[in-house]
This record gives structure tokens, sequence and C-alpha cells, in this order.
């Protein structure tokens, strides 16, 4: 019966090529760094999930926001492991991508042919650092609100542009609701959407190129 | 290696498995959050003291209010209603109590000694002692609370229904 339902399916969608070309890849002698890029993905996905789940009750005005979390904390089922999980997963996904990157880097695995794949893996690191900075904002308590200030008043130290950069983050010369807006706005959109994009690339890339092996002595 | 359980094999089962108890441990509270406010005993419903019994001499109307607090979320809401108490004789159940809420657009009437009647002051509309409409755009009378009784400690409660 399966079976039949099986092959009925995979003779109309053809996923077993897929599945053989994608998952199915020789893979060099690894060890446990090589899942680091995995584990990003992983957190990436967790990260989605969780903050599509915190937009139902989060209301991302001056006057709502810290209220409508205190109430996903504790007035709402489960509220408090959603939040928990997305909270402590955005440090705990810095940090992973962070070691993922340093892992390419000690392994050198960064050389041609793979150039790219180390250029994007940077433009990931910004984003993630990005989803980081705009979200610590959303909360809107003493401290999401005087780190953003101080946040932004560094971007505002570039010379020449800086009192653009300052204006152009935080919709005007102050934090104000339009801060809190954009900032929601680009973490929940625009940076997402730029992630996962990159993050296409870049496993793109590292299916066409296979994985590094480990330099030899020789080499 | 064929028919014995492969390595291969192995790391699929175990894939499959702990993606399985993540997946449930993630989608079984995930769903409970979502339908969290539907759960809720909404707290609309109940009976509210009002007037002692003794308080309320045959014939005459007597103002009551009380306030009602809808918690929504994170917000809360009070609205204030407000009526008169008629009793017509000395049986408790024979009693008259009306909102002082206009049934034209809602703004709060009062009862005037010298004319007689609930006068409105939006529209100048006037109800009479039992809240007939006797002048005026309102298109019915004035609502009544039904629901009401005495207690033990003889105080009037009546019951609220939201809306
Ligand atoms: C959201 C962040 C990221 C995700 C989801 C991600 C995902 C992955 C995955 C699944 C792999 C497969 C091999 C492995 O896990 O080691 C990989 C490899 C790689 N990543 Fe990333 N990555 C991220 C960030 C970065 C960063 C910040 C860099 C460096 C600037 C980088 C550079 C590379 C390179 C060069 C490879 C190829 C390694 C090889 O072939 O041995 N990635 N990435
Ligand atoms: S609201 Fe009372 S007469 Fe219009």
């Amino acid at each position: 019966m399966w079976k039949k339902a099986y092959e009925w399916l995979e003779e109309r969608l053809g996923l077993k090529a897929l599945y053989d070309n994608l998952l199915d890849r020789p893979e060099p002698k690894g060890n446990w760094w090589n899942t680091l890029g995995s584990a990003s993905l992983f957190l990436f996905v967790i990260q989605g999930l969780t903050g599509i789940f915190l937009t139902v009750y989060y209301t991302p005005s001056p006057d709502h926001a810290y209220d409508s979390i205190q109430y996903i904390m504790n007035g709402v089922a489960f509220g408090w492991l959603i939040r928990g999980i997305h909270h402590w997963g955005a440090s705990l996904m810095i940090i992973i991508v962070f070691v993922h990157m340093l892992r390419v880097f000690v392994t050198a695995s960064f050389k041609y042919p793979r150039e790219l794949t180390w250029l994007i893996g940077i433009g990931l690191l910004l984003l993630t650092l990005g989803m980081g900075f705009t979200g610590y904002l959303l909360p809107w308590h003493q401290m999401a609100y005087w780190a953003t200030t101080v946040g932004t008043q560094i971007a505002g130290s570039v010379p020449f542009l800086g009192e653009f950069i300052l204006k152009a983050l935080r919709g005007g010369p102050d934090l104000s609701a339009l801060t809190l807006q954009r900032f929601f706005a680009a973490h929940i959109w625009m940076l997402p959407a730029g992630l996962a994009g990159l993050i296409g690339v870049h496993l793109y890339l590292i299916i066409k190129h296979g994985e590094s092996h480990y330099p030899s002595r020789d080499e | 290696m064929s028919g014995s359980f492969s390595r291969r094999d192995f790391i699929k089962a175990a894939t499959a498995l702990i993606g399985g108890v993540i997946g449930a441990a993630l989608g079984v509270p995930a769903i409970g959050y979502l339908v969290d406010p539907a759960l809720r005993a909404s707290a609309k419903e109940g009976w509210v003291p009002i007037l002692k019994l003794e308080d309320v001499p045959l014939g005459k109307l007597i103002p009551f209010s009380f306030t009602r607090v809808q918690v929504n979320g994170w917000e809360r809401t009070s609205t204030t209603f407000s009526g008169y108490v008629l009793r017509k004789s000395e049986d408790p159940k024979d009693m008259l109590i009306l909102n002082s809420r206009c049934t034209h657009l809602g703004c709060t009437v009062n009862w005037k000694e010298d004319a007689q009647a609930f006068i409105c002051p939006c529209h100048d509309a006037k109800f009479s002692k039992e809240g007939a409409v006797l002048d005026g755009p309102p298109p019915r009378p004035l609502d009544r609370f039904e629901e009401f009784r005495v207690n033990e400690a003889g105080v009037i409660e009546l019951f609220f229904k939201a809306g």
C-alpha cells in the first residue's frame, strides 16, 4: 500500500534524484566541526518558526510592545517557551555562525574555488548580527532603548555621512515609534529575506564544490 | 550489507527519531500557544451587587451604578453601567431595574423629578417612569435588567451579560 503510494508520488515528483544529489552526496572525512554550518541552518529555521509565532501576540508600538511581551511571558500558554527559545537561540546562533566561520578559516576552506562561499558567508554573519541588533530593541524596555540609542550613535559617528546614517537608522533624530517600527520591519522581513537568499546561494555553492577535505601535510 | 541494518539506516532512523521528538516538543506547545485565547473562560458574566433592598423605598426610583473590567490580552477596559431600581410592591420580585443607557445613541438618561420623566441630554428624549418612550428619537423603551435576585444579606444583585 505505502509502496504503491510512494511509487505513484515518486513517478510524478521525481524527488529521489534531488535527494540523491543533494543529501546523498559524498563527504570527505570530517569531524563535528563540519556540522556547524548545518547547526547554523537549524538555528535559522528555529528562529524563523519561533519568530513567526511571537508575532501572533507581539505588537511593535511604543504603547504596546512592552506589555505585549509581558503578556506572552505570563498570559499565554507556552509563551515563555516560544520567547525563551527565540531569545536564547539568537545568542546561540551568533556564536555558532561565528565558530563555523572560525573552522572554515582554520581549515583554510575559503581558498579556491570556495572564495565566493566565504564572501557570502561574511554577508551571512553581518545579517545575523543585524538580526541581533534589530531584535534587541523590540522588547522596548530600558535596556533595549538605551542599547539602541548607543548603537545607533556609534553608527552615527561615521565621518561626513554619520548624521544621515543615524537618522536613517532611527527614522529621525531621536528614538521613536518610527525606530521601533523600522527595526521590526527589518527584523521580520528584510534581514530574514536577505539571509534566506544568501543561505540558498551558500548551500548551492557547497553542493556544487563539495566540502573541502582537511589539508594534509604535503599541501 | 544488504538485509542488515547498516550505518546509513541507523543515521536515517536516528535523524527521523530526533527530528520527530524535536518537532513534537515544539509543535504541541506551539498549537497551545496559538489557540490559547480561545480556551480562556471569559469573565464577562456574573452576578453583580447593586443596592441594599432596605435602601430602596417603594415607588421611588433609586439610581445605582457598577463597573465591569474587560481584560483582552494586555489591555483592560473598564465600562461603567448605571440604572434605576423601582420597587412596585413589598414583594422583592416585583421590581423594575432600568438601564439608564438611552436606546437612541447611548447617552445616559437622568430622572427628573419635576418633569416626572427620564430626560436624555443628547437629543431630548423623554421616557416614562417605567421606561416607555414619551418623546424623541429612541426606537424602543429603556432596556431592563431582567435577571435579578435578592441575596441572603438583603442585597439586590443582577445578572450581567456582556453586550
Ligand atoms: C547563517 C549563517 C550560515 C549558515 C546557515 C551556513 C551554512 C553552511 C553549511 C550548512 C555549510 C556546510 C559545511 C559545514 O557545515 O561546515 C557551510 C560551509 C561553509 N561556510 Fe557557511 N554558513 C553560515 C555562515 C558562514 C560564515 C559567517 C562564513 C564565513 C565568513 C561561512 C563560510 C563557509 C564556507 C567557506 C563553507 C565551505 C566549507 C567547506 O567546504 O569545507 N559560512 N555553511
Ligand atoms: S442618545 Fe438619547 S436621545 Fe439621542
